[in-house]
């Protein structure tokens, strides 16, 4: 497993949307649509796959781009240092 | 584990908001259902607060301070073992170290145990030497002088740049952002705990605790990291949750291998925000006064140092502790009688007896 797979793996997702990162104590909260993408991605699902869950599980706008909003959702993690 | 029946004298019983680690370490004695002992809280000072804290200590007294000299303190142990009858002594605080050590082998003889560092490790553990052990042990610091006098702020300046952390000796530390900042905090920390006066660059970065128990053999009998989530304006954590970081963990077992540590120390370490990378900022000797949260997520370090001091064998594997577990520090009054205050005032010694709290006391 991938140090970044390994690092989301251990995050810890509460159904209240309250993230724990056990290797740093910093926590976080995410929406519902944060919740999934969020255990998508703890599961190794792509941005792609993880675009389609998010999109059978909620109403997307036409205009949007679900792969687009998980890959921006991936930099946000990355900024918030859940990913290398 | 088989049930540990002794009286362990505590020190440190100054409850402040800048703590010493006696109330906690007496706290997680009494969190360990194995443990069925007595505590007797040893403080400078008869209103310490641990001395108050219904619950906490079966007895209490109070110790000459450093100043008085080893005999002294080595007299009034004397006293306080066969008054007492104290089995084992933890010392708390980095001053009563030094002569506690030296005290040690007679303490045994005459019936108090303890399980603490050589001398040598004391010394190589300090803020002047890290660098040395750093380098010995492989680990990584940010740069720094220990300077003897002012006149090496500027040249610390333009070697490693502004801002610069200005540390005592002993205690303190501060981030200058001039040059006359840096020498005027040099004063200062020359004034109160003498020199050499530590600078060093400054590192941005998060910073992380391990509280951690050696052997004495360089092996970790037990270590639990923490990250501070709220700190007072002295900067000491008010709040913190543990974490499970086995780089923290390595370092830290790296710090007790090359130190052959024997007994409690927290190592504090920085995550440089831009690298990554782990420092070594400072090692304390002693537990940190946050030690509760280690009996709190399932690794009692402080009931595993008594049991290493009567050689009690520890479980083994170590158990793991929960990561997520928080330590949320409290301010409270305690009401209690005069007559506490009193017997220590007065007498310089509390009994199991004597304790009266507020409830309990009948007034003629």
């Amino acid at each position: 497993m991938d140090p970044e797979s390994t690092r989301l793996r251990d995050l810890a997702l509460s159904d209240t949307g309250f993230v724990f990162d056990p290797l740093t104590g910093h926590t976080f909260t995410v929406n519902l649509t944060g919740q999934l993408a969020l255990r998508c991605l703890k599961d190794g699902l792509s941005p792609e796959a993880t675009a389609r869950r998010l999109t059978e599980e909620f109403e997307s706008d036409k205009n949007t781009d679900p792969v687009r909003d998980v890959q921006d959702f991936v930099l946000q993690l990355r900024d918030c240092g859940l990913l290398e | 584990m088989d049930r540990v029946d002794v009286t362990v004298a505590v020190t440190g019983m100054n409850a402040t908001d800048n703590p010493a680690p006696g109330v906690p370490v007496a706290r997680a004695l009494r969190h360990e259902p194995s443990f069925k002992g007595r505590i007797i809280g040893l403080g400078y000072d008869a209103l310490d607060p641990g001395f108050y804290a219904e619950g906490l200590v079966d007895g209490g007294a109070i110790l000459p301070y450093p100043s008085a000299g080893r005999e002294a303190l080595r007299d009034r142990l004397r006293w306080i073992r066969q008054e007492l009858g104290t089995d084992v002594l933890v010392p708390n605080l980095d001053s009563e170290l030094r002569a506690l050590i030296a005290l040690a082998p007679e303490l045994e003889r005459a019936g108090t145990r303890t399980f603490l560092p050589s001398l040598d490790s004391l010394e190589r553990s300090s803020k002047t030497h890290l660098p040395r052990l750093a380098a010995h042990a492989d680990l990584d610091i940010p740069p720094s002088e220990a300077l003897l006098t002012a006149d090496g702020i500027s040249d610390a300046a333009k070697k490693f740049g502004l801002p610069l952390v200005v540390k005592g000796v002993y205690y303190g530390a501060v981030v200058v952002h001039t040059e006359a900042e840096g020498v005027a905090a040099f004063h200062r920390f020359a004034a109160q705990w003498g020199v050499p006066v530590i600078v060093q660059q400054y590192v941005p970065g998060e910073e992380y605790n391990v509280a951690a128990l050696g052997d004495g053999k360089g092996n970790l009998a037990g270590a639990v990291a923490m990250r501070k989530m709220m700190l007072t304006d002295k900067g000491k954590g008010w709040c913190g949750v543990a974490i499970d970081n086995p780089e923290l963990i390595r370092i830290c077992e790296a710090v007790v291998g090359v130190l052959r540590w024997r007994g409690p120390l927290e190592v504090e370490i920085l995550r440089g925000t831009k690298t990554g990378e782990y420092f070594v900022i400072e090692i304390n000797p002693r537990f940190p006064a946050w030690i509760h949260l280690s009996a709190g997520a399932g690794l009692n370090l402080p009931y595993y140092a008594v049991r290493l001091a009567l050689g009690l064998p520890l479980p083994s594997p170590i158990p793991h502790y929960r990561a997520g577990t928080l330590f949320v520090r409290i301010a409270i009054d305690q009401i209690t009688d005069l007559s506490t205050f009193e017997q220590l005032a007065a007498t310089g010694v509390l009994r199991s007896e004597q304790r009266a709290f507020a409830g309990k006391v009948s007034h003629a």
